[in-house]
């Protein structure tokens, strides 16, 4: 009897399989929809769709308003991605490398924000703002990203440092190299993975944000609030139209990730003909 | 192996920048909340005013109720699709695994904006699923419960905090050792046996941060019932956030941001304490 | 059981017991692809009731795939396994009557360690008086008594082990298969574990398969070795058979050392450089011959019996192992010899040496 090739000796999983498909469904119906959509002449809602056009993508390209708030959010998270990563970096060493006293309560205040729903990290620097006196505007979001993401750069490195070969930094001191040298051949080189993975994914979440960006916003405005804006207005399938192409960036992004991940790995394995974790090919005897 | 000079510049800037950008604020907040409004105007004026009208004031323990509600029926939806999903992934998927997984994180990297926007084009009573029930003789007209009401933010939360839920719950599964599945397998316990007494045990803890993760992001969520809520979806955070906003009290506001703040931080302690206790190192 | 033991003496061990004796498990033409690869090639093999059977191989031989699908944990390509007559390929892990003690022990962390043991006896739902008993006894067994309520991330290596062990004999499994169990304690804890087990295998009477790489282990601990080399079994004998009479070259190396005289063989005599020998039935041509280190002396260690093969060599190296002295011996014609004799302090030069026409046996590449 042949179950097919490893096979694990579980009953169920069918049904197991079953409910996977349907979950998967539920977490891709609605952006199917969305993208279905802003294909749809006749706009949002309605079915079955009918009468495909681009002209909506064609709307959302001539939409200047649109586009400005893009470079806003790129402007943006671009210096998120610089600070949070510098911070949460050194931020990643100290709880790596140091102790001192207030240690576990420094641990947890770098990595509430993860947790904290965004509104309170918001109003909590919109109040400090307002007591520094301080005018809100792109500086204060960016100071507020920066702020809140720390916490996913230091969750991301420090799990990094942690699984990091510690007789490289070793041998490098034993070799002569001084710790700053160290720290730039040896170390960072190894966290390469781990901060590619930060810079990825801090500069998505700031792309994306809008709890803290809702209270620290100034005149300007990025694109999250600006279709928030126009969704107060009504909902046009233009906003279906920009919501397709995010989508679209961030399988972009994922699909490079990915590559980048697998060709460092398999480098990696090559070179140190290390087993990869991430194996799927079963190692006989 | 590391200087007292290299452990002290690499803990200062981080520990300077979350002091004034992190804590400071926090205690503002606080400080906040025990002023007042008075004629429009901020009145630094200390008392405890603002935490007994929360107190006496229907208004707000009825929100707040509703608010524990919607947030613990995501909790409890999200384990439910997430802990399966999971499951599944870890233990049956074979070569598939690498690419299901990175099929559950790609919503993550989509906008949440986006993804309630398109659950309101879905729900609405011309919306996708009305349409589409009207066009398949479901119904006649259209169901209204859908969209703008507590149903709909549960649905949508549901949505974006499933995968949150499922992360941790993964990774604890993850890492169980497939050979204790067999020893238990060995032994003489099926696949149902060896799963309430070996692989569950030992994914409490990921369970635990997974919930713990969908209960206090849903507790403190504006977003999803402004989009989808309606006057009946309005949840604790939407209060905060007009009172911020239009109604301008901002020390009212502060108050429940710091009870909000300080409810979170003593569950995260209780499950930090049980997630402990559920850790077998 | 030490019948057995008495037969394999008297013949040198048999190939396969004789289906009176209590075949427990039939394999039979099994086979076990995973992707492009062929892990195990048509294998088949008799393990006896009560016997203790080592699979021995190098890693990638196949011995642990074997193991696997005889607990359960892997399925067939093709080919059958049956216990006692019955088929059990079929069969869930969960149904068989086959227990493993695992390579890192997998002992669960959040049980104590009689909770562990118990473990197998709770899913049956046996009453809990029995349980206390049998847990007692099965812990007494291996004498871990005192660290009942211990977890096992408490315990060392060697503690752990005896618990696995424990765990798996509670349930009086028909068969018990180990899976390399003591590869990753240290030498001196090795050798004691290794005759605690073999001594716990004759009082408990349960058969034993056990899969190791070290041929040492193996050849202490077994009534019978099974040697797998790529995915086929090479030989199945006992110790002492399979290291007097190993069947191929690679037998020959791989249990023991040996030299391997590649000779020519011609009208019944076989030449390989400077040495000539008998080789009464073998037809002309090339033949290879395995003649161990231990059966070549100097000469002049006399010793009664017929007339020795002699050969001159000059001594190249000469390694020092406490009682014996390993000496690599040129001998001529590119051919070089490996020698051991009783130590006798630091030599050099050229000396006779000289072996029994009986020591060299014939062995297929």
């Amino acid at each position: 009897m042949n179950r097919g090739r490893n096979a694990w000796p579980g009953g169920g999983a069918p049904l197991l399989a079953l409910h996977a498909g349907l979950v998967f469904a539920f977490i891709y119906l609605p952006i199917a929809v969305l993208i279905l959509y802003s294909f749809n002449r006749a706009g949002v809602g309605g079915f079955p769709p009918r009468d495909l056009t681009l002209d909506w993508y064609a709307q959302l390209f001539a939409d200047g308003a649109i586009w400005d708030s893009v470079l806003n959010s790129l402007i943006v998270a671009v210096g998120s991605v610089a600070l949070s990563m510098t911070l949460g970096l050194l931020a990643a060493l100290a709880l790596d490398r140091a102790d001192f006293p207030g240690k576990a309560l420094f641990r947890r205040l770098v990595l509430l924000p993860l947790i904290l729903p965004g509104i309170i990290t918001g109003l909590s620097l919109l109040v400090f703002a307002r007591f520094a006196e301080v005018q809100l505007s792109l500086w204060t979001v960016f100071l507020g990203h920066g702020t809140a993401l720390i916490s996913v750069a230091a969750t991301e490195l420090f799990a990094g440092l942690q699984k990091m070969d510690r007789t490289q930094e070793e041998a490098s001191l034993d070799l002569g190299a001084t710790p700053w040298q160290t720290f730039w051949r040896v170390t960072l080189p190894n966290l390469r993975l781990s901060l590619i993975a930060a810079a990825l994914l801090i500069f998505t979440l700031s792309m994306d944000e809008i709890a803290v960006t809702f209270f620290l916003i100034g005149r300007e405005t990025t694109l999250p609030l600006e279709i928030w804006a126009r969704l107060r207005r009504g909902i046009t399938p233009e906003i279906n139209a920009i919501s397709t192409l995010i989508f679209g960036v961030s399988v972009v992004l994922i699909v490079v990730w990915y590559r980048i991940r697998a060709r460092s790995l398999s480098v990696f394995a090559a070179e140190t003909s290390a087993v990869p974790e991430v194996s799927h090919e079963l190692v006989a005897p | 192996m590391y200087s007292r000079a290299y452990k002290a510049i690499v803990s200062a800037p981080p520990l300077l920048w979350t002091g004034v950008f992190l804590l400071v604020p926090y205690a503002l907040m606080f400080a906040q909340s025990l002023w007042t409004v008075r004629e429009g105007v901020i009145v630094h004026q200390w008392n405890w005013h603002n935490y007994g009208t929360l107190v006496t004031n229907p208004l707000y323990a009825s929100v707040f109720l509703r608010t524990l509600r919607i947030a613990g029926s995501v909790t409890f939806l999200s384990v439910l699709l997430g802990y399966p999903l999971a499951y599944y992934l870890s233990f049956h998927s074979g070569v598939r695994k690498e690419l299901l997984y990175q099929l559950v994180i790609v919503p993550l990297w989509v906008s949440y904006l986006v993804r309630g926007y398109a659950w309101k084009t879905i729900l609405g009573s011309e919306g996708v699923l009305n349409s589409f029930m009207r066009y398949a003789h479901l119904t006649h007209g259209p169901v209204e419960f859908l969209l703008y009401s507590p149903f709909a933010v549960v649905l949508v939360l549901t949505h974006i905090y499933t995968p949150f839920a499922f992360l941790p719950i993964y990774a604890a599964l993850e890492n169980v050792p497939r050979a204790l599945a067999e020893a238990s397998q060995d032994l003489g316990a099926g696949p149902g046996k060896t799963f309430a007494r070996v692989i569950l045990p030992l994914s409490m803890p990921g369970l635990i941060a997974g919930a713990t993760f969908a209960f206090v992001l849903s507790l403190g969520d504006f977003l999803a019932p402004l989009l989808v809520g309606g006057a009946s979806g309005t949840m604790i955070a939407n209060v905060v956030q007009s009172l911020f906003g239009a109604a301008y009290d901002w020390p009212l506001g502060a108050a429940i941001s710091v009870c909000m703040l300080a409810i979170i931080l003593l569950l995260l302690f209780s499950t930090e304490r049980l997630e402990k206790r559920w850790s077998f190192k | 059981m030490s019948a057995l033991n008495a037969i394999n003496r008297a013949t040198g061990g048999a190939p396969e017991p004789p289906a009176a004796s209590g075949t427990l498990l039939e394999i039979r033409e099994v086979s076990k692809r995973f992707g492009a690869r062929d892990v195990l090639k048509g294998i088949s093999l008799e393990i006896a009731a009560g016997e203790f059977l080592t699979l021995l191989g190098e890693s990638g031989s196949g011995k642990t795939t074997l193991l696997r699908l005889i607990a359960g944990f892997e399925q067939l390509s093709a080919g059958e396994i049956r216990m006692r007559g019955e088929r059990l390929d079929p069969l869930p892990p969960y149904r068989r009557r086959v227990n493993t003690v695992f390579q890192q022990y997998a002992l669960f962390p959040h049980l104590s360690v009689e909770e562990n043991v118990a473990y197998g006896l709770r899913v049956k739902k046996a009453p809990a008086r029995e349980i206390a008993e049998r847990v007692g006894e099965a812990l007494r067994m291996v004498k871990m008594s005192d660290y009942a309520a211990a977890r096992p991330a408490k315990l060392s290596g060697g503690q752990q082990q005896r618990v696995a062990l424990a765990r798996a004999l509670i349930n009086r499994p028909e068969l018990l298969l180990l899976d390399e169990p003591l590869s990753a304690l240290d030498a001196n804890l090795r050798r004691q574990m290794q005759s605690e087990l073999k001594a716990l295998q004759r009082e408990v009477g349960i058969t034993f398969l056990f899969v190791t790489h070290d041929q040492e282990e193996a050849m202490a601990l077994s009534d019978r070795i099974a040697l797998l080399r790529d995915g086929a079994i090479e030989q199945v004998a006992s110790p002492r058979a399979i290291y007097a009479s190993p069947a191929t070259a690679y037998t020959a190396q791989f249990i023991g050392q040996t030299n391997l005289l590649r000779a020519e063989v011609r009208d019944g005599a076989a030449t390989c450089g400077p040495i000539c020998f008998r080789a009464a039935g073998v037809p002309d041509g090339p033949a290879t011959f395995s003649l161990r280190p231990e059966s070549i002396r100097l000469a002049e260690d006399v010793q009664p019996g017929p007339p020795p093969i002699r050969f001159q060599g000059t001594i190249r190296q000469q390694i020092y192992g406490g009682s014996t002295e390993l000496l690599e011996v040129d001998c001529g014609e590119k051919l070089r010899l490996r020698v051991r004799i009783s130590a006798r302090g630091p030599m050099g030069g050229t000396h006779e040496f000289a072996f029994s026409q009986g020591d060299v046996i014939r062995v297929r590449e």
